[in-house]
């Protein structure tokens, strides 16, 4: 027992020094409080640093413009490690404990809906950036998104291939453990076969895999005329460089999970005749995204992708509707948020509709000599 | 004599749970679901504990119960449309927490039979992968809104549910493996030759072990699925199950109070590092790797048992103790 | 008729890297009966070695090509050889007469740190692998492509089989390691060290899952720290059903679980893929239990 006693006592003070620490800084000052739940670690941790990112941009920039109604903005992110139930804790963390007034994440929609009862139960108003699952804002009068939903994309996608590329048997390639490819995959299907085309042959991934070969040799035995890859850059790079090396020249088309630097860097020559549809674009002319990417460019030393252009987009609705509610009650900013009309973001000018989703319009990205350019808008 | 006290315990815990339940909303909800977090994974580490520190069987597959109790029970609650509060939801929980514990224990079944042949690591890699199958078939059936999860849950479990749970499981746990009977289990798991020769029906206490075992997995399941709201499999993957051997390596094999306090120890280590933000994993690496190295035989070894608190803390108050161990 | 031949071809090719990595595993287990679970870590840093050494290295030989990519291998090779080899003094020595299960927690330690260290220190996004070897088109038919990159893989990975083999069994450090994984006190009778045989090990295990990256990485060029946790899962599946300490059950048990992958994704359902390697795994041992090859210690009474 004697020697058991440092033990304990140390590992008893660690845990109390811990939320000691943790303790620390709590919310004295005249700041409003908002709070980050993002995938900092884990499998999705590249996007989640990447709307981070982009957040943090808006923080500084709306602070530096003085604030939202006097009041400086504090932002306290809380990382999920990319787990659903370590979402939940860290919302929870965020509104019992620091008292935040409103919570913007996640980029996963199983994340968001992990957190999004929380948030609701709270009175706490929840800006998710990047989650396009129809059920996140389902959750309740307090949820909101600033991307567009998985049936919107998948429409546009499918009349894309069928009018734009004039194309009428395709495959397509999900990854089965992402409810998001999930989600993606069947709207195109329904749009699709509704304009009369034709889906020959549908195969999966996971998350996480590296070799598509299998898939890909059996897809072509199909002999369709384009590949649908409704996933993330990390694996559709890989996807259309195995797809290239099997001898299939046809167009690879993907959703604005595609949507990094990365993805060229990695699939380099061999993503020439892809296609892909996203929030915006950097080659955008309009002042609002020159502004943003080159202020970005500077502070990371990187061209902002997609997903970072969500969490700064997101930040500023948010602020937007804080200084139009006038107050940081749960209620009044909702209301705001639900207000939002025409707002000029990066990702296009957005409006909150009936179902708290974000209407916006889409870009279409064509990889053309191992370089994204701007093929066409749609819009909503 | 020895048996009616524990029933006394039990008792007084599931009273204490009740009493603590009614001022349940006086903790900050923040520090309550740490409590409710390390309860269910006192459940997990506990029936674990059974498995591989008294029966000595290495299993890597409790994540795949936890997912069986968790979805079962869920399922049931939800076509049933039961809603917190009302006096006819408290029976029917039960009833789907049970019933998420008897699949599961089916599982077990599945997964001890197996054990009889195969020992250690491909014991090991075996459990894991019945564990993996459970979660690839789940995350393939539409109905349980595959990879997206399934949402909607009712918020049924509460501090009373997950603490009775608790004391069930450590009454049982501990009066199986205190009574002759359960002697057996420490038997199989020194030397399955001896003990078989001594007439221990070996391959009986090691299905015994992984059927109660899992059915207290499925329970944890169905309280976590009842708490969280939502559940999606790719919370119950291998990591999950490493997690909680992790728990009962540190708490000590065998040792149902140190496997207690590991897991509570264990559930609160990452909350409390993250104030340390983006190191807060890596440090929690290190903290492990430096517990196994300077406490191989566990944190609490084999030495801490509830007595001998018990007796340290009633030495102090000079009022003796009599009849223990 | 081709398309079974070109999915035989992309098993083969996953399945020789998935043989190198089970062979760390198997060679550890072999030695110390010890499952080291963060051997697809150390093959994740062996590919970030050779992520940021191939840029300094190339221009010296002189741009890419062979010689550079032999050199960044070799490199690779080494920094992960003693990486594995601090491990083993770090974490796993002091434990080396503790129960199994407790080395077994600290090597889910290590490799909880080397990803999560990985995330902090590389970032956690992909790095686009140099391609170090230039891939051209053997056989470009209609039916049948087969590129110089799977020939690549599956020919180094057979001439590191045949020089480990050698290694193992022509010279004495491979004997001295045979004979601690026969009996570890008798062979410490005989005079041999037993802490340099078992560091060796780590050394010769790690080295190859070094190689096993750089292979891999000219593959599939994305790189991420946590790319080493389903490589690593399978290639000790792979082990396990060769028999794990068998250097050949390690080879056998990476191509059947390369070619089963394959196979199932091409033909049943990718969704069920990892469900069957696991299943056909479980069948195996439940008629073999020591895996396919693996010898069945009978206990002593």
């Amino acid at each position: 027992m004697r020697r058991l006693m440092p033990w304990l006592i140390s590992v008893v003070a660690l845990v109390a020094i811990g939320f000691w620490a943790g303790c620390g800084g709590g919310s004295t000052s005249n700041d409003i409080l908002i709070g980050e739940y993002s995938a900092m670690t884990g499998t999705t941790a590249t996007f989640g640093q990447s709307t981070h990112r982009g957040l943090m941009m808006a923080v500084d920039e709306i602070n530096a413009a003085g604030g939202v109604l006097g009041r400086n903005i504090r932002l306290l992110t809380e990382d999920t490690q990319s787990k659903p139930e370590e979402a939940a804790t860290a919302v929870t963390k965020l509104i019992s404990r620091d008292g935040v007034k409103a919570v913007i994440g996640e980029v996963s929609s199983s994340r968001s809906l992990a957190a999004a009862p929380i948030c609701q139960a709270n009175g706490i108003p929840m800006v998710s950036n990047a989650s396009t699952n129809p059920e996140v804002t389902k959750k309740g009068d307090y949820i909101f998104r600033v991307c567009y939903i998985d049936p919107f994309q998948g429409e546009v996608m499918a009349r894309f291939v069928y009018n734009t590329l004039g194309l009428r048997k395709v495959a397509i390639l999900k990854d089965i453990k992402n409810d998001y490819s999930i989600g993606l995959a069947q709207y195109f299907e329904e749009t699709f076969l509704k304009l009369g085309g034709q889906v020959v042959a549908t195969q999966a991934y996971s998350e996480g895999d590296i070799d598509f070969k299998a898939q890909l040799t059996a897809l072509k035995g199909a002999e369709p005329e384009a590949v649908i890859v409704p996933g993330y850059y990390t694996e559709a790079a890989l996807i259309v460089k195995q797809a290239r090396e099997l001898n299939m020249t046809i167009p690879i088309v993907g959703g604005d999970g595609w949507d990094s630097a990365k993805l060229v860097e990695i699939g380099g020559e061999s993503m020439n005749n892809t296609y892909f549809s996203t929030a915006y674009t950097a080659d955008d002319p309009d002042s609002v995204v020159q502004n943003f990417v080159s202020k970005y460019t500077t502070r990371y030393s990187e061209k902002p992708d997609a997903f970072a252009a969500l969490g700064y987009d997101a930040g500023l609705i948010l602020f937007d509707a804080i200084k139009r509610a006038g107050g940081v009650e749960g209620a009044k900013i909702r209301d705001a948020l639900a207000a939002t009309r025409d707002f000029r973001g990066v990702t296009g000018t957005i409006t909150i509709d009936r179902d708290r989703n974000a209407r916006k319009p889409i870009v279409i990205i064509a990889v053309v000599d191992g370089r994204m350019t701007y093929k066409e808008t749609i819009q909503p | 004599m020895k048996r009616h006290r524990s029933k006394i315990y039990l008792l007084l815990a599931l009273v204490a749970a009740a009493i603590v339940a009614k001022y349940q909303t006086a903790i900050s909800p923040y520090y309550f679901q740490i409590i409710i977090y390390i309860g269910i994974n006192i459940i997990l580490a506990s029936s674990l504990n059974l498995i591989n520190g008294f029966a000595g069987q290495f299993s890597l597959g409790h994540a795949g119960f936890m997912a069986l109790g968790a979805y079962t029970s869920a399922v049931i609650t939800s076509s049933l449309h039961l809603s917190p509060g009302t006096a006819v939801s408290y029976p029917l929980f039960a009833g789907a927490l049970i019933c998420g514990g008897l699949v599961a224990s089916v599982f077990g079944l599945l997964v001890g039979i197996p054990s009889l042949r195969l020992k250690g690591d491909y014991l090991a890699i075996t459990t894991l992968g019945l564990g993996e199958i459970i979660r690839v078939i789940i995350q393939s059936l539409g109905f349980l809104g595959a990879a997206r999860g399934f949402t909607g849950i009712a918020k049924l479990a509460d501090f009373f549910w997950v603490y009775a749970v608790v004391a069930i499981v450590i009454f049982t746990i501990a009066n199986l493996v205190k009574s002759t009977y359960g002697k057996g289990f420490l038997a199989v798991r020194d030397d399955e030759i001896a003990a078989e020769a001594v007439g221990v029906d070996a391959t009986r206490y090691k299905i015994v072990a992984f059927i109660t075992g899992a059915f207290f997995a499925g329970i944890a399941g169905g309280l976590y699925a009842h708490f969280v709201t939502y559940i999606n499999p790719s919370q119950f993957g291998f990591l999950r199950s490493f997690e909680i051997v992790v728990m009962v390596v540190v708490g000590g094999m065998g040792n149902i109070a140190g496997v207690i306090l590991a897991a509570a120890v264990l559930t609160i280590l990452p909350e409390a590092l993250r104030a340390v933000a983006q190191y807060r994993m890596v440090i929690y690496a290190f903290l492990l790797i430096v517990i196994m190295i300077s406490r191989p035989q566990g944190l609490f070894g084999q030495r801490l048992d509830w007595s001998r608190v018990w007796r340290w803390v009633t030495r102090r108050s000079s009022s003796p103790a009599k009849g223990e161990s | 008729m081709s398309e079974l031949l070109q999915q035989i071809i992309n098993g083969i090719s996953m399945g020789s890297i998935y043989a190198l990595i089970a062979l760390g595993y198997t060679m550890v287990y072999g030695i110390l009966r010890f499952i080291n679970f963060a051997h697809g870590d150390v093959f994740m840093v062996g590919a970030f070695v050779g992520y940021f050494v191939a840029p300094i290295v190339a221009p010296v030989v002189g741009g890419s090509g062979l010689a550079a990519a032999v050199l960044v291998m070799m490199i690779s090779m080494l920094a992960c050889a003693l990486l594995g080899v601090t491990i083993e003094k770090l974490a796993y020595r002091p434990l080396r007469s503790r129960p199994k299960l407790t080395a077994l927690i600290t090597a889910i330690g290590v490799s909880l740190f080397l990803e999560y260290g990985g995330q902090l220190v590389f970032g956690p996004d992909p790095k686009p692998f140099p391609a170090l070897i230039p891939s051209t088109m053997i056989v470009n038919s209609k039916f049948l492509v087969l590129s110089s990159n799977s020939l690549v893989v599956i020919g180094t990975a057979l001439l590191l089989m045949v020089l480990l083999r050698h290694i193992i069994f022509r010279t004495r450090m491979g004997t001295a390691m045979r004979a601690v994984s026969y009996d570890h006190r008798a062979a410490s009778l005989m005079g041999i060290n037993i802490d340099s045989v078992i560091s060796f090990t780590f050394a010769l295990g790690s080295g190859l899952a070094a190689a096993a990256a750089i292979l891999y990485a000219s593959v599939y060029p994305s790189i991420n720290p946590l790319m080493g946790l389903f490589p690593g899962l399978k290639a000790f599946v792979a082990a396990v059903l060769g028999g794990i300490g068998n250097l050949y059950g390690a080879v056998i048990g990476g191509m059947i679980i390369g070619l089963l992958e394959t196979l199932v994704t091409g033909y049943i359902s990718p969704i069920y893929r990892d469900a069957i390697s696991f299943a056909v795994l479980i069948l195996i041992l439940l008629f073999r239990p020591a895996g396919i090859l693996g010898r069945h210690e009978t206990e002593k009474v």
